[in-house]
């Protein structure tokens, strides 16, 4: 079958039920109850701590074929994925799905247990490297899926995703199973994306390297929702989890790209007293940042809240006044973290309170701007960010289907040209955003308003931007460039990206 | 009124930027040949610039830096080069006006070659040495082709026997001199790179020294400094409108076929409102690049 944007989707995916094609942001209506949790009888005094991570998959009741779940907050740093599924092939289970929020580079560890078989499906955000190749290479038994931070929440809560055992790892947790990321030496900030995890898998254990005297405050999961904890040695290294103040970027190209973006801002309309505002983490969003003080400084505006995916730049501008609170999901560097840890202003939220499109608002809905990165874009807007050039899954969705949907001005950042690629082109090799939800595309040589928004449009005439179609945008790419060759596929489907209301906005074949 | 408030040297043996040399907004890019490049690469650079010359359209001025005519690569430079049609040719350690004329003979029968309008590329010279100073005049002067003259940083302080200083002393006599020269010969001067590109501070007062000294543009090296400058030379929203009434009473006096022109009741003479019309082109060249404002 052909979804809304043309893309051609199977009507039979290995491991998929009930495949529903994308057919418009908001078009998809849900019906039925939210899952959750088995209830049971805790007694007082009970013991959680167990002494490894090997007894609490026996306690947990893990057996072959169920789900298990992680949170990608530790980023490249991250221990716990990789030790746990380690211990699971050391007890002889196999067939499991790995339902991790993302993958890193660091969790390449695990390929040995894939080629196991120990785990037979993954369902997450992305992946890079040898794991990215591995799952485009059709190497798994069921076809893998790709889900946004939102997807995969509105996914969890609604059962699609059930998780029978999560295993989180807690930079802080006490006797009793209340955990936080600010405090420890593995400390990652916002627990955010581990959130939906803990309310809702069948058992969830917290694995720690800094477990502390009952009761640990502030708390971000629960006692109430944790099952076991177990202490170990190391959950992460500290130096992958999060790098000192992600700075401004020097690169001249980023910069002007970043500049252009902030002007669009400036003049679309949006640029207001309290408007609100999410930047990405890629080089010229974060330089975005610095461009948007000066601006709010000179115009005297201030911003209601700003969301993230948490940076030095943001919390630079948290600090001044700029922004008024921030909601963080994720943190980038350490001076985030120190800031969710002291600053009221700073709150924490989950993955389904920021993007689930199915909950009652996620804050996405409210948000005003956002700039994010794109791999490659194309004449519909549609946005790739997770397959390559050549055709190979190397990123992920993250909040991207999300943010563009719910941000009333979504503008996509991009060099048109990264080396001899062209990255405005007819057609991207995978749709993962949809380019009805992108408002602007920013490039170094030009800035396209997709048709939709004439209003943007007329709005931007005034800024003194090289305002041009998209067309024309594309056209200087392959002058310089060319026109690249289609990537050749098969038709074996590896994964399937869904959009965040869990129809399927495309799907990613093994290339030939 | 051509402004070269910003010339920036592009390395011609870099082509990634070469590609992108234009997209920053600099009144001018220069490709260079000359000392960016090592002496193994100087092939390659010259024909990567007429390649990226030749393919490429840039939105702006387009100079190349060829090596002295005194190397062995200035004039397989020019020869390489002339045919894409640079907009100008910059000399680099110009110390007599036979330089000039030499180049200029090289060009004349290149344009005639190749069927470009006469006295269509034009030069400039940079000044790098206590000689070149002594004769600034005379190279200013030596070729209608020539536009504008520079002074050159290191080679001039090594042969001044000195080095660079926070409020730059040790240049103050060349730029002195070289203003004169240039507006003797009526032609633009412009000041030397400033190569701590992360010294914002210094740069600007540097920029602010050189503007007053009546210079009309700086040597750039990165695409940071372009909007710097461009700030520093943009006239303020006052003066901007002084000007803008200036010309007005000026267009009227003409209309009126007065030979007085008057604003306010003052008088209003000729260089008042040249310098009027000065203001009005950096304000709209400011203009066009406001959308760089805050780089």
């Amino acid at each position: 079958m052909i979804n809304a944007i043309g893309r051609e989707i199977p009507e039979n995916i290995a491991g998929i039920k009930n495949i529903k094609p994308y057919s418009g942001p908001f078009a998809y209506t849900p019906a039925g109850r939210l899952t959750g949790p088995t209830i049971i009888l805790n007694k007082p005094r009970s013991e959680k701590v167990l002494k490894s991570i090997e007894q609490a998959i026996d306690a947990t009741g893990l057996k072959d074929g169920m789900t298990i779940s992680f949170h990608h907050h530790f980023r490249n740093g991250d221990y716990v994925l990789n030790m746990v599924v380690a211990a699971i092939a050391r007890k002889g289970i196999r067939d499991l799905t790995l339902a991790p929020s993302s993958l890193n580079n660091i969790n390449e560890e695990i390929i040995p247990y894939i080629e196991q078989g120990v785990i037979t499906a993954i369902e997450t955000s992305g992946a890079r490297g040898k794991l990215g190749k591995l799952l485009t290479n059709g190497k798994m038994k069921k076809t893998t899926i790709i889900r946004s931070h939102g997807g995969r929440a509105r996914a969890i809560e609604c059962g699609e995703l059930h998780i029978d055992v999560a295993f989180l790892g807690a930079p802080a947790c006490d006797t009793y199973g209340n955990m936080n990321g600010v405090e420890g030496k593995s400390a990652c900030g916002s627990l955010g994306y581990a959130m939906v995890d803990a309310a809702y898998a069948d058992k969830v254990v917290a694995i720690t390297d800094h477990l502390v005297p009952y009761p640990l405050y502030p708390v971000s999961i629960p006692q109430t929702q944790v099952d076991y904890i177990v202490p170990v040695e190391a959950i992460g290294d500290p130096k992958g989890i999060a790098s000192g103040a992600l700075r401004i970027s020097k690169d001249p190209r980023e910069l002007l790209i970043a500049q252009y973006a902030t002007t669009a801002i400036e003049y679309s309309g949006y640029f207001n007293q309290d408007y609100s505002i999410q930047l990405g983490s890629g080089g010229a969003s974060l330089a975005a940042a610095q461009f948007l003080k000066e601006k709010m400084k000179q115009q005297g505006i201030t911003a209601s809240f700003g969301l993230g995916g948490v940076t030095a730049p943001f919390i630079e501008m948290l600090d001044e006044g700029l922004i008024k609170a921030i909601y963080d999901v994720q943190d980038f560097d350490i001076p985030s973290i120190q800031s969710m840890k002291k600053n009221a202003n700073h709150q924490e939220m989950s993955a389904s309170f920021y993007a689930n499109p199915h909950n009652r608002g996620p804050i996405v809905n409210q948000l005003d701007v956002v700039i994010l990165s794109a791999t490659e874009v194309d004449v519909d807007f549609n946005v790739n960010v997770i397959t390559d050039s050549n055709g190979v899954i190397m990123g992920a969705v993250g909040g991207h289907q999300d943010t563009a949907a719910g941000a009333a001005l979504s503008i996509v950042v991009a060099p048109l040209l990264r080396g001899r690629l062209p990255m405005v082109i007819d057609q991207v090799h995978t749709v993962c955003t949809p380019g009805e939800t992108v408002d602007i595309i920013v490039t170094e040589r030009g800035v396209a308003v997709n048709p939709r928004r004439k209003d943007l449009r007329d709005n931007l005439r005034e800024a003194n931007i090289p305002l041009m179609d998209i067309e024309e945008l594309r056209d200087i790419a392959y002058e310089f460039a060319g026109k690249p060759d289609p990537i050749l596929v098969s038709d074996e489907v590896a994964a399937a990206v869904e959009y965040r209301d869990g129809t399927l906005i495309d799907v990613i074949r093994k290339p030939l | 009124m051509k402004l070269r408030r910003t010339m920036m040297f592009v390395p011609g043996n870099n082509p990634g930027m070469l590609i992108n040399a234009g997209i920053y907004g600099a009144d001018t890019i220069i490709f260079d040949l000359e000392d960016s490049v090592a002496i193994s690469e100087k092939d390659a650079a010259r024909h990567l610039v007429y390649n990226a010359m030749k393919s490429i359209k840039y939105p702006c001025e387009v100079a190349v830096r060829i090596n002295h005519i005194s190397t062995p690569f200035g004039y397989k430079d020019l020869e390489t080069i002339l045919p894409v049609k640079p907009d100008l040719i910059r000399l680099p350690k110009a110390e007599t006006a036979a330089d000039i004329e030499e180049i200029d003979v090289i060009i004349t029968a290149a344009e005639i070659k190749h069927g470009f309008a006469s006295g269509s590329i034009k030069m400039m010279a940079a000044i790098e040495t206590a000689r070149g100073v002594r004769n600034a005049y005379e190279i200013a002067a030596a070729s209608p082709r020539m536009v504008a003259i520079a002074i050159g940083g290191e080679d001039f302080l090594a042969d001044l026997q000195t080095s660079r200083t926070k409020d730059g002393k040790e240049f103050h006599s060349a730029r002195g001199q070289l203003i004169l020269a240039a507006r003797e010969a009526g032609i633009h001067a412009i000041d030397t790179v400033f190569g701590d590109v992360s010294n914002e501070e210094d740069f600007i007062a540097e920029t602010i020294r050189i503007k007053e000294m009546g210079f009309d543009g700086k040597s750039v090296v990165n695409p940071r400094q372009i909007n710097i400058v461009h700030q520093i030379y943009m006239p303020t929203t006052k003066e901007v409108e002084h000007a803008e009434r200036v010309i007005a009473a000026y267009k009227e006096s003409l209309d009126r076929k007065s030979g007085v022109v008057s604003l306010n009741g003052k008088m209003i003479d000729v260089p008042v409102v040249k310098r009027a019309e000065r203001a009005l082109a950096y304000a709209n060249a400011a203009g066009r690049n406001n959308r760089r404002a805050n780089l």
